[in-house]
């Protein structure tokens, strides 16, 4: 290798260091977001009698590693909304600085009002929009609930700007496999005890078909009076099927 | 150094379909109501329709984050136009106004197949039909969206609209009544429904007309 260049390249390459961090290839001095890096999964979100009900679990994924085990995706925004991400963990966390500054203004006319969750998600939708339009969007799929002079709001954001409101929504995962639980299991007016459930049940279909899905889940609970997020905690699996028990009896040798 | 492809798209298409009829002295302007992506749906209870002008209804079908902005800039515009002229906008003004602002992104382009639908300053119904990139025309109906090319040759049976070329130009406008004319409409989304999987869940269906607006909401099959 008579150029240094190509040799220096190849060596970057080599060592499993992305051609794109250096300055010298073609777009390497783009600071524009190209990939995930540590990713949260699905986040679930439904209305229930009092307000919204939302869950995530608590997993930070690095590719096909389980990273973090204690990332929190829930978080609450200002006195009526609550925030769920999926998506890269940075960028939610520079969402969460931007909201800070939001609601930090919105204190600071000390006029009694205060944002509501429809307001947060059509700013999160404007903010989405934005980057998506400057190629530098922010990696995350966002559930905003919250409840307002007894008006209960439950919206989702892409990373692109898709919006909408609805009474249950879901991000990633969620939406293939808890959707479709919910369009059958979710009514008007659930209880309290009844909207956990549900949102359970979701929540360890994901866990058996996710596998970026980890057993420590947050359950976050939004309505007119506030917000509470609950402890971590885990929910009972069953494996003990008959398949499971002795896997290769129908051929040995097998796995 | 071979150039990195990016891996995500700032477009998605977010499916379904808008459709638009002038009539004499009305217009119908429907949409349904299913918002997917991929094979999900997010949901099924979208509104495409967007009221611009008090005569003017726009139906968007496509990139549903570009539609919401398209539709933004449109009535924000239309405010200062009523803050300037004390006025509201005509329907052919504002038909003006989507394709110049459709072009002004042509190269990066919303995502937004339109129509618009309104009544003109005489009263007659009028319907403008768009691209992507703001290329339009004044016709007597339209489709646009996923399930436009199951509706438009119906609508081309039904309507019997005269060809552009014939000389004298014959009026577009359907000489269908206002009840007959949703019907049809109701007969084109469910239709649509059955073959095209972007299309169903509901057809919101506006009518403008000499007394005012109102709206009516069909059911469509969910599957």
């Amino acid at each position: 290798m008579s150029n240094p260049l190509i040799l220096y390249l190849c060596l970057r390459m080599v060592s499993g260091v992305m051609v794109m961090d250096s300055l010298l290839s073609p777009e390497g001095d783009s600071q524009r977001t190209q990939y995930p890096y540590v990713t949260g999964t699905s986040v679930i979100g439904i209305k229930y009698k009092d307000g919204i009900l939302m869950a995530a679990d608590m997993g930070g994924s690095y590719g096909s590693t389980i990273r973090y085990k204690s990332v929190e995706r829930l978080k609450q925004v200002g006195k009526h909304s609550l925030l769920g991400a999926s998506g890269e963990i940075s960028d939610f966390q520079e969402i969460l600085k931007y909201l800070d500054e939001l609601i930090l203004h919105d204190n600071m006319w000390d006029d009694g009002n205060s944002l509501g969750p429809k307001e947060v998600h059509n700013y999160l939708t404007r903010v989405m929009y934005n980057r998506r339009n400057k190629f530098d969007p922010l990696w995350n799929s966002l559930v905003i609930g919250g409840v307002k002079n007894g008006q209960k709001y439950l919206g989702s954001v892409s990373m692109i700007g898709v919006h909408f409101e609805d009474d249950h929504v879901a991000t990633g995962f969620g939406n293939h496999l808890a959707r479709p639980i919910l369009r059958e299991e979710w009514k008007e007016d659930l209880s309290f005890e009844e909207g956990v459930k549900l949102l359970e049940k979701c929540m360890r279909n994901l866990l058996y078909r996710d596998r970026s899905a980890v057993n420590k889940l947050q359950i976050a609970k939004i309505t007119e009076e506030g917000l509470t997020i609950s402890q971590p905690y885990s929910l009972k699996t069953f494996w003990n099927f008959a398949a499971f028990q002795n896997p290769t009896v129908g051929a040995e040798g097998s796995w | 150094m071979p150039k990195e492809h990016a891996n995500w798209s700032p477009y998605d298409n977010n499916g379904g379909t808008c459709v638009a009829i002038a009539g004499a002295d009305y217009c119908v302007i429907a949409a349904d109501t299913r918002m997917s992506t991929g094979y999900s749906i997010l949901t099924r209870d979208y509104s495409k329709i967007c009221k611009l002008a008090d005569k003017s209804f726009m139906a968007s079908s496509g990139f549903q984050a570009d539609v919401k902005a398209l539709q933004k800039v449109l009535a924000s515009r239309h405010l200062i136009y009523q803050h300037q002229h004390n006025k509201q906008m005509s329907c052919p003004a504002m038909a003006q106004l989507l394709s110049n602002t459709l072009y002004y992104k042509r190269f990066f382009p919303y995502y937004a197949f339109n129509v618009l639908g309104g009544l003109d300053s005489e009263g007659k119904g009028c319907v403008f039909t768009y691209d992507a990139v703001g290329s339009y025309e004044r016709v007597g109906y339209s489709a646009q969206g996923s399930g436009a090319t199951l509706i438009t040759p119906f609508l081309d049976n039904q309507l019997k609209s005269p060809s552009p070329l014939l000389l004298p130009a014959k009026d577009a406008v359907t000489p269908l009544s206002e009840a007959e004319a949703i019907d049809l409409v109701k007969t084109c989304f469910s239709s649509a429904t059955e073959r095209d999987i972007y299309t169903g869940d509901s057809v919101e269906i506006v009518i403008l007309n000499a007394h005012g607006v109102r709206s009516e909401n069909e059911q469509l099959r969910k599957d």
